[in-house]
């Protein structure tokens, strides 16, 4: 699956990954952001 | 799932469909992961928020995943995910969202 043209949904943890730095992850690899969000599951 | 968040992803799901639009998890565990797996492609099994019974088949992968791994910049994937990565069970969080993405995904 290429990123390159797609458009994105981050769906980030606030005690794992989260949505900002997936976001200027995936912004590298030439994907758009649709949507960014941090859940916190605690 | 926070359900403001499912309602989001219902909107763009419909209007972009499993062939524009993918989500990337960064979640912490694997079963919180294979909970929001499952919640973007067959619908939320919790039938609380608004993609119960929506099965918007998205693909659906863990920043972590090897295949999404290698198309991020090796500087920016050091700067903002590296150290997580260390901390995190990467084989256990992929099988959980491999697994919802092969039954569930339509791509």
């Amino acid at each position: 699956m290429e990123l390159k043209g797609k458009k994105v949904i981050a769906l980030g943890d606030r005690d794992g990954v989260p949505g900002p730095a997936i976001e200027e992850c995936l912004k590298s690899a030439g994907a758009e952001l649709a949507f960014v969000t941090t859940e916190c599951f605690v | 799932m926070d359900l403001e968040n499912q309602a989001r992803i219902k909107e763009l799901g419909e209007k972009y469909g499993p062939k524009e639009l993918v989500v990337i998890l960064g979640s912490s565990d694997p079963d919180s992961a294979e909970l929001a797996a499952e919640t973007v492609t067959a619908g939320d099994p919790t039938y609380a928020g608004p993609l119960a019974g929506v099965p918007l088949g998205l693909p659906v992968y863990h920043i972590l995943e090897a295949e999404i791994k290698e198309q991020i910049d090796p500087k920016v994937y050091e700067e903002q995910v590296a150290m997580m990565e260390m901390v995190l069970d990467v084989e256990a969080l992929t099988a959980a969202v491999k697994k919802m993405r092969e039954e569930h995904s339509q791509l």
